[in-house]
């Protein structure tokens, strides 16, 4: 039987390995990118596990929130990237340096 | 849906259709020819809409079934808001024409951030919260990168989303918790189910994200390594606008978060804040020590001054919302004032941001450098300028709530952060004779300097009443 601990479970685990991407990656941005779709991806699972376990229709509303602000939040900073590019030629991350301190 | 609870939204919509019609006027005619004139508008309309919210509101209403709250605490933070971001826009408008930054977006998207900050003062569920927060930070990131063909601007936006995306994460991940054990996101709801003594690991886990996502927004230490490369990189009036708005609104967000929905838990996070409180402080008037550039003097400024204004809160009591809530008042009106100093610090007709370019600044324009002497003094809570009583009422605060060390180690940091400030006092006063910076200047900033600094003056004798109506705002939120 799988149980509400399963998916909490899950969840959690996606949101470490979002986590560990954002802070051990050292190769490319995009990568970044993928890390914070995996920490909203493991929010949502943890909503939707709640919203049944209660019966409560809040959660899986929130859910679509989360959603469409993470589109909206991807296209953003998909745009700040491709300026970023025209102007370093570059995404590695190591070399988003130019200020340090 | 009645039409009370449109009332109670009535200037967050006003403001969206104002913003929306303003896009459809500046791409449908002159594009960025109308630059300087929508931000004149804009200006001017939010400042309208600030006299509207802080003399048309009445009373306490909770509208969308609790979902957003319009109070005297958020009035107070939305004008307080409006009118600073509305300051920032005058104060940027001759800056970015000359260099070629002034696009017709810039004012929408202020406008648009401010309606996000506006939302989430008034948050009174998770997910008023999260919109408010998102449409805050999504304008914000666009505005970091403003300057889009340099280098140091687009990093700076990059930097801004990637943690400003991360902290929005760990924040969200705080709320799916907390929903999941309190089976509400409503903060009535909230309030009610964590009180007592046997809250579950579940709830204190949930609590604690949530407080690690607006400690990223406030910029409290540890989670401040991006404002001084956002503060830095940005183009320098965006700066003046991050240090200002929206650390207002995420400090009231705070506050709200805090005493709205976790009200009933003082004791699980009068700790946390206070070490947070601690670590800001010290850090901020310690790194700052040895910055070159007076832009991330002022990130590492803005990091020790958001350590007091949370040592108000970790306070846990009406009265330390009021204090953080003057503190907040005075923090903006003295940054508006510095930012309209460092905006116009020019050198045949480029923009220096380096602090020793300030050398014997004194001579060649007495009265800029004595009003930026009173604001720096102020900063550093020198009596009896009234950036000294914000300081007051903090300290005053936390040792009344029995939190006396917190007291102490504020002292002690803002001895440490009193060297900073006075090193520029000294090197405009004191220091040796270098190139000196272009005479003259934009008469709006310098305006706007002698005003703060005049306010930082004259408000000692009663801080503008500003005591009394935060006092009224922070009894409808803490009871």
């Amino acid at each position: 039987m799988v149980g509400l601990e399963h998916y909490l479970t899950v969840a959690a685990v996606l949101f470490v390995i979002g986590i560990f991407g954002l802070f051990l990656n050292r190769k490319n941005v995009i990568i970044l990118l993928m890390s914070i779709e995996l920490i909203l991806l493991a929010v949502n699972i943890n909503l939707v596990a709640f919203s049944s376990f209660l019966g409560d229709l809040v959660g899986q509303v929130f859910t679509l929130f989360v959603l469409t602000v993470a589109a909206a939040e991807a296209a953003i900073g998909l745009a700040i990237l491709v300026c970023f590019f025209r102007n370093r030629g570059t995404i590695d991350v190591e070399d988003v340096n130019v200020m340090k301190g | 849906m009645t039409s009370a609870d449109f009332i109670a939204v009535l200037p967050e919509v006003v403001i969206a259709i104002y913003a929306m019609g303003a896009l459809l006027f500046g791409v449908y005619t002159g594009k960025d020819r109308t630059a300087p004139m929508l931000t004149w508008v804009t200006s001017a309309f939010l400042v309208l809409i600030a006299v509207w919210i802080g003399i048309g509101g009445q009373g306490s209403n909770a509208a969308f079934g609790g979902m957003f709250i319009d109070d005297a605490f958020s009035r107070f933070a939305k004008v307080m808001i409006l009118v600073s971001a509305a300051a920032i826009l005058v104060m940027s408008e001759d800056y970015m024409a000359r260099r070629n930054l002034l696009r017709f977006e810039y004012p929408i998207l202020i406008a648009l951030a401010a309606i996000g900050m506006m939302v989430m003062v008034s948050a009174g569920d998770l997910m008023t919260l999260y919109m408010g927060l998102e449409l805050q930070s999504l304008s914000l990131y666009v505005v970091a990168s403003l300057r889009r063909d340099s280098v140091k601007s687009t990093e700076a936006g990059l930097k801004y989303f990637v943690l400003g995306a991360l902290s929005s994460g760990l924040l969200l991940y705080g709320a799916s918790l907390t929903y999941g054990y309190t089976g509400t996101t409503l903060f009535s709801g909230i309030i009610s189910a964590a009180s007592g003594d046997d809250v579950s690991l579940g709830l204190l886990i949930g609590l604690v994200f949530l407080i690690t996502g607006l400690a990223f927004k406030v910029s409290a230490v540890p989670f401040h390594m991006w404002t001084p490369d956002v503060y830095e990189g940005s183009p320098t009036p965006v700066t003046a606008f991050f240090a200002t708005a929206p650390k207002v609104a995420a400090m009231a967000l705070f506050a709200r978060v805090m005493h709205d929905a976790f009200g009933g838990v003082v004791a699980d996070w009068q700790q946390v804040l206070a070490l947070l409180s601690v670590a800001s402080m010290f850090l901020g008037a310690i790194a700052a020590i040895g910055q070159r550039d007076i832009k991330r003097l002022m990130a590492y400024s803005s990091i020790a001054h958001m350590g007091f204004a949370i040592m108000g809160l970790a306070a846990g009591t009406a009265f330390g919302v009021q204090a953080m809530l003057v503190y907040m008042a005075i923090y903006v009106t003295m940054n508006v004032g510095t930012f309209a100093f460092i905006l116009s610090m020019e050198r045949d007709g480029q923009n220096v941001t380096d602090i020793a370019s300030l050398n014997m600044y004194s001579r060649q324009s007495p009265a800029k450098a004595l009003a930026m002497l009173v604001l720096l003094f102020s900063l550093a809570g020198v009596p009896p300028l009234v950036g000294f009583f914000g300081k007051y009422y903090v300290l005053l605060a936390a040792v009344e709530a029995g939190l006396a060390w917190l007291a102490v180690a504020g002292v002690i940091a803002s001895v440490i952060g009193a060297f900073y400030y006075l090193r520029i006092v000294y090197l405009m006063y004191f220091g040796e004779e270098r190139d000196a910076l272009d005479p003259g200047g934009n008469p709006v900033l310098a305006g706007f300097l002698m005003a703060s600094a005049a306010a930082m003056v004259l408000g000692v004798i009663n801080l503008f009443g500003v005591e009394a109506i935060a006092a009224a705002a922070a009894a409808t939120l803490v009871n």
